[in-house]
Formats: structure tokens, C-alpha cells, sequence
């Protein structure tokens, strides 16, 4: 089955070639960005309450949004499922693909994609009761740990426990929900998901204060925006879309002083907001494409803070998601 | 002789009665409570046990249910805190304020707050037409009619997706969701199924050729695939094939497909009708010279239909709840709605998924046991002269 969906993707690509240029146009004419999102997974994709989507991704989104169309609402939501994200971008059904996506070499070759860079990096993680006594993942030689079943998480499992030469009992479940449960339950010393669902996960046990997430990352998961091949012009815009959130933050300028930074001297923030040079039209957008961003959505920090870190209710450490500047690795070009 | 006429009095005194005895009630063991007890649920030795088995379970359910729902349940509260045990320090059932707090999203979906009173309207419009087609005393049920099946769609569809040129700004189906997403896609595969199962069905025993191929070839097929699949190709591969300025709406495309779908489904059931209708019925209607649409329309359909309530609702049931599966192409429907919103960190408690999915499963039972008990008061009105 397997197989057969990686030929049948392939075939896609090779169909979805020949139709996927012009995006921007396209973009412009429907006056609509087409945006695969989550739609399920906090802090990244999720409608709220009233039905307005939130999340880092969902940002992201609208980052593209208001550089293109200058509406950060003018973004339609496709949903998308784990395993139909990819056919949905090459046939052309969205046009950037935000949706925890891990980069990887074959996706970014053979399944025709291009990421355009990393927007959270994810990495698989530990949770367990306080009570075990337990500091490091090195400690859980012979633990039982809840996993999901058929997913790269239960592999890297068994292979970070067999690298490190440590016994493994794994109990696994068909989906994440029955995972947690057992856990909560006491069927397991530990449960293991991406770091980032780990802390969303953690406040739906009893007693969230019982339970500790482990300081080990044992897999690199950089999740990332992407799009098709062969149309460099909107892979450039949806590229420096992200950077330019990235040098927002690096840069100070946030939608809380944005109207001083448009009358700074200092010549970056006079190339980032677009007092100086035509950087905004060598993308095939306006000279103010940052500026509407950081505007109508924020910097990359502010996105951050208010999706997945300490303003919301998951409260993730930024981490490795700290700018370079800041003893993180998120590092943007500059724009010049 | 004295004697006897003596015996005579004496028997016209002590034996015969000028009066009739005033009715006495059965015994009590046959009526009332007991009698029921004992007629349904005490009659053998098996039907003892099994009253004593469903007791048991009763008594190990429904306790249970009762205090999750009501004694333990959280009635008020703004966010998590309200229903985590720790910080209550109380054993805490159904979390109600989460669900108060979704339940526009429930209903509503992504729909646009300002512009929810369309769906209020279709809603109350649905149900007008519901009651009116369904209550037999409703006056002018023909008008009913008209309106159920042509004014009802139109005016729902424009109202639904908006028309600029009359003031009502556009909604993109993709922002529909929840209950309206459950309706719509139930209603159009209830609606179309059924004539659509008819013709089907008719196909299959038409003694045209290419009419009885095609159908063949369309009811096997469709039955052959399972409905995920036909959803799947539907907006996944579609949009391959045709240009995307082309391609018809996501939702347009799960319609169609639940609509075929469900339609394969009843042609045979239909088809179980036909055949159960004595030939003699089919030669009767031919002899005083009626047409066959006459004859299908006058004589054998009424029969066959009657027939097949059973079946026909049981089609039904199982459609309303097949509508759940919209959600794997990215429809959400209100189970998928219930499911995104246990998912928000803002309610992400032990007991949000258990009150999420206990809302869809009182959703589903009212629905559902709503069209059983119509089609059992129906079915007993159709087959009062068959009673003998």
C-alpha cells in the first residue's frame, strides 16, 4: 500500500508539473490564498470557538495573505489529513501547504515539493510521572512506553532505545487519544510524541502537574512550509515570507511599534519596510509587502508567543525556535 | 305431580337468576402492572433470564451514566480549571461548560457570526417543511409538497451560499460546519436517494437492454466500492482531471457522491419491493389496459413501497450516520467539529473528549430513533388492511 501511494504520488507530480506555474495569478485573480492547514492539532491548526482558525501555521497563512493580497482574511482553510496533504498541494487544490510537515529528503525531491524553510523545529519527546524519579531519557532502560501505532514516532523509538542499548516495552494504539488514556491510566512508565503535541497532550491527563516532559529530543523533526515545484516566484514569496517575519523579530519591529520603525534611519528597517530600495517588487509584490505583514499578523515571536508559547494555554519553551540571535537557530537572510 | 312442582318452585327459587352478574375485572394477575410484568417479561423460564440479564445491566449502566451526565457533571466555569479534578478536589463528570462554549461552533461551524441567522432561517424553513410533509393532518399537504421539494432547495441554496445581487454576501462551503453540515448532507442524500433508487430499480428489471445493463453496471459498482473511497476519488482525485476553475465545490462533490451512493443502496431495496408484489398484480394492471408508468405509479409502487418501509428507513438510518464520514475529505461535520474542539488546549481535561462524544451520541440517538418511530407509526397506518 505503501508503495503504491508513493507511485501514485509520483504520477501526480509529474501531472501537476505542467499546470502549477503562475501561482501568484492565480492567487491574485481568486483574490484568495488556498492554504493546507492541520485543523487539529493545537498551538498549529485549529478552529476556535467562533470558527476563526489559529495557530502558528494558520499564521502563517495569513503572513502570505496580507504580503499578497494585503487581507490576512482573505485565506481559505482546506483541512488536511496526515497522508492526503501532498496529493492536495500538487493537484493544485492549495497553494502553500502549512501544515507541521516534516522536511525531509524524499519529500522535498521525489514527492515534488519545495520546502521553503523551517517554521517551528519539533523533535520526538518524553512525558513522564514525576513520581518515576526519572531526569533524562537515558534512565528508561526497561520502561514500558505508550505509543501511537504505524507512525515514524514508534521507529524512532525503537531505534533510539536500541542505539542506546536499553530494554523496550512498547504498548501501542491506533490513535493518540488511547494512548494518552493508558498512559493516565498507569499502563505505561512514559508516552512519546513530537515535543510539541507532548505539551498539549500533557494538560489533558488528571493532574497535569504530575507528569514531566524529558529533556531528550531524540529525532529531528523541522516542520516547515512547502509548495510545488516548478514555480520559483511563488516558492521565493512564500520563502521571504517567513524571513521576513524571522527579521521582523530580529529587527524589533512588531505590530506593537510599527509606525516608529517606518520612520527609522536605520538602514535595515528602512530595507525591511521598504523606505529604501525595491526589494517588495523583485519578489512581484509592493514595495510595503513586510510591513503589511508584521502588521496584519505580527513578527515571527509575537506569532509564537500567541500560538504555541508562553501567552497560550500550551506554554512551550521557544528552544531551538529562539532567533540565533537569542542562543536559538532561527536564522533569516538578510533582505538586501 | 305435586311434588315435582314443588321441586320446580324450589328450583325457580335457589337456581335460576332474574339478573345478570355485574362484570367482575380480570384477575389481577392478568392486568394492570402485573399482568404486563408477567405477559412480557416473565412469560418463560428464558424470558426470565433475560429480564434478569438486562436488569443487571440497567442497574450497572444507567447509574453510572446518570452521575457522568448530572450529579458529578461541571455546570458553569470560563476555562479548564472549572472541570480538572485537581483543582476542583472532586470527582468531575461531564464538563457542560465546554460544550456551552462550542456549541455555536457545533452548530455552526466556520460560518460567519454576522451571518448565522441564514442557517437559523434554513433551519426553521427545514422543519416548517418537515412538519408539513410529515403531519397528516398538515392543510394542503400538496402545497407541502411544492414546497418540500422545489421552493425548500432553491430558496436553501441561495440563502446558504449567498447571492450578492440580493444582499447576501457569499460563504464559501468550506466555512459550513457542524450540525448544518450533518443536515444538508443528510437531506440531499435522503431526498435524492429515493427517487433515484426507484428509477434504479426499475432499470434493473426493465426489459430494455441498455436500460438493464446500465443500471446493473452502476447499482454493482457503486455498491462494490465502500463510501470512503467514492468520497476520496471525489475531491482528491477529481481535481486532477479538471481544471480548478472547473472543479465543482468540495462539499457539491461529497453530495454527489453520498447522494449515488446511497442511491445504489435503495434501488435494491426498491428492488425487494418489486419482487415481492404477486405477478398477478403486474398482469391485473395490464389487463384494464393501463401504461407502464400508469401501472408502476398506480398499481405496483404504492405495494412495493409499503413494503419496504422497514428497509427503506433502515437505508435511512444508516445514511444520516454515514454522514460522519465527510470529515476525511475535509468536510467537518458535527462529529468532526466535536473532535477539533476536544482537541482545544483551552478545555484539554480527562473528561472533554467523553462529553464531546456523549453530545454527538445524543444528537445521533434523538435523529435516529426520531425516523424509526415515524416509520413504525407509518408502516401500522399502511398496514391496518392487512389486519385481519
Amino acid at each position: 500500500m505503501k508503495r503504491f501511494t508513493t507511485i501514485l504520488a509520483l504520477l501526480l507530480a509529474v501531472v501537476a508539473q505542467s499546470a502549477s506555474a503562475q501561482t501568484l495569478k492565480a492567487v491574485k485573480d481568486r483574490g484568495m490564498l488556498n492554504c493546507g492547514a492541520n485543523g487539529s492539532l493545537a498551538g498549529f491548526g485549529l478552529p476556535d470557538a467562533q470558527g476563526k482558525w489559529t495557530g502558528l501555521d494558520v499564521d502563517f497563512c495569513r503572513a502570505i495573505a496580507a504580503a499578497v493580497l494585503n487581507d490576512a482574511e482573505k485565506v481559505k482553510y482546506v483541512p488536511l489529513s496526515a497522508k492526503d496533504r501532498f496529493t492536495a498541494l500538487q493537484s493544485g487544490e492549495v497553494d502553500v501547504l502549512a501544515r507541521n510537515t516534516t522536511w525531509t529528503s524524499s519529500r522535498d525531491t521525489s514527492l515534488g515539493l519545495n520546502f521553503t524553510g523551517v517554521n517551528y523545529y519539533d523533535g520526538q519527546g518524553f512525558m513522564v510521572r514525576k513520581s518515576l524519579k526519572v531526569n533524562s531519557a537515558l534512565e528508561l532502560n526497561g520502561a514500558s512506553v505508550c505509543v501511537q501505532q504505524g507512525t515514524t514516532t514508534e521507529l524512532n523509538l525503537a531505534d533510539y532505545f536500541g542505539a542506546n542499548k536499553m530494554q523496550l516495552k512498547t504498548v501501542t494504539f491506533a490513535s493518540s487519544n488511547e494512548a494518552v488514556k493508558a498512559y493516565d491510566a498507569g499502563r505505561c512508565d512514559a508516552y512519546t510524541t513530537d515535543a510539541s503535541a507532548l505539551y498539549a497532550e500533557r494538560l489533558r491527563v488528571a493532574t497535569p502537574d504530575d507528569h514531566i516532559i524529558l529533556p531528550e529530543i531524540i529525532s529531528k523533526e523541522p516542520l516547515g512550509p512547502a509548495v510545488r515545484h516548478g514555480d520559483d516566484q511563488w516558492f521565493d514569496i512564500v520563502k521571504w515570507t517567513l524571513f521576513a517575519m524571522m527579521n521582523a523579530e530580529e529587527l524589533n519591529i512588531s505590530t506593537k511599534n510599527l509606525d516608529e520603525a517606518l520612520k527609522s534611519t536605520n538602514p535595515e528597517i528602512k530595507r525591511f519596510v521598504g523606505t529604501e530600495g525595491n526589494f517588495g517588487e523583485q519578489l512581484g509584490l509592493t514595495k510595503e509587502w513586510a510591513v503589511r505583514i508584521v502588521k496584519q499578523v505580527g513578527n515571527y515571536g509575537e506569532s509564537f508567543e500567541r500560538n504555541v508559547g508562553l501567552g497560550s494555554p500550551l506554554k512551550i519553551e521557544r528552544g531551538l525556535n529562539k532567533l540565533w540571535t537569542k542562543g536559538g537557530i532561527q536564522y533569516a537572510p538578510p533582505i538586501r | 305431580m305435586t311434588m315435582a312442582e314443588g321441586d320446580l318452585a324450589v328450583a325457580e327459587l335457589a337456581f335460576v337468576r332474574h339478573s345478570t352478574i355485574a362484570p367482575r375485572p380480570a384477575p389481577a394477575t392478568m392486568t394492570g402492572a402485573r399482568g404486563w410484568l408477567r405477559k412480557n417479561l416473565l412469560s418463560s423460564p428464558f424470558n426470565i433470564a433475560l429480564t434478569i440479564l438486562i436488569s443487571l445491566l440497567l442497574a450497572w449502566a444507567i447509574p453510572e451514566i446518570v452521575k457522568f451526565l448530572f450529579i458529578d457533571a461541571v455546570w458553569t466555569g470560563t476555562d479548564r480549571d472549572a472541570c480538572l479534578e485537581s483543582v476542583q478536589h472532586r470527582e468531575i463528570g461531564a464538563c457542560w461548560p465546554f460544550v456551552w462554549e462550542r456549541l455555536p461552533y457545533f452548530i455552526y461551524g466556520s460560518y460567519p457570526i454576522s451571518e448565522r441567522w441564514r442557517v437559523d432561517l434554513f433551519f426553521v424553513m427545514l422543519a416548517v417543511g418537515i412538519v408539513w410533509l410529515l403531519w397528516l393532518n398538515a392543510p394542503r399537504r400538496d402545497l407541502g409538497a411544492i414546497y418540500f421539494f422545489l421552493i425548500l432547495p432553491v430558496t436553501s441554496f441561495i440563502l446558504l451560499t449567498g447571492w450578492s445581487a440580493i444582499g447576501l454576501r457569499p460563504v464559501d462551503t468550506v466555512l459550513w460546519g457542524g450540525v448544518l453540515v450533518t443536515i444538508v448532507v443528510a437531506a440531499v442524500g435522503i431526498v435524492c436517494s429515493l427517487p433515484l433508487g426507484i428509477l434504479l430499480a426499475l432499470g434493473r428489471r426493465s426489459r430494455m437492454p441498455t436500460v438493464r445493463v446500465l443500471s446493473v453496471i452502476f447499482i454493482e459498482f457503486v455498491r462494490g466500492v465502500p463510501l470512503v473511497t467514492v468520497l476520496f476519488m471525489a475531491s482528491v482525485m477529481l481535481p486532477l482531471f479538471i481544471p480548478e476553475q472547473w472543479s465543482p465545490d468540495k462539499l457539491v462533490r461529497a453530495l454527489v457522491g453520498i447522494a449515488l451512493f446511497a442511491s445504489a443502496y435503495m434501488a435494491e431495496v426498491v428492488r425487494a419491493g418489486l419482487q415481492a408484489i404477486p405477478k398477478g398484480q403486474y398482469e391485473g394492471a395490464m389487463a384494464v389496459g393501463l401504461r407502464y408508468w400508469q401501472m408502476m405509479r398506480l398499481v405496483v409502487l404504492p405495494q412495493a413501497l409499503k413494503v419496504t418501509i422497514p428497509n427503506i428507513v433502515n437505508t435511512y438510518i444508516g445514511l444520516f450516520k454515514d454522514t460522519t464520514l465527510v470529515f476525511i475529505v475535509g468536510i467537518f461535520d458535527l462529529l468532526r467539529t466535536i473532535e477539533v474542539s476536544r482537541i482545544d488546549p483551552k478545555w484539554a481535561t480527562p473528561v472533554t473528549s467523553t462529553t464531546g462524544y456523549a453530545v454527538a451520541a445524543i444528537f445521533y440517538l434523538v435523529f435516529c430513533y426520531g425516523m424509526s418511530r415515524y416509520a413504525r407509526a407509518t408502516e401500522a397506518r399502511l398496514t391496518k388492511g392487512d389486519r385481519r
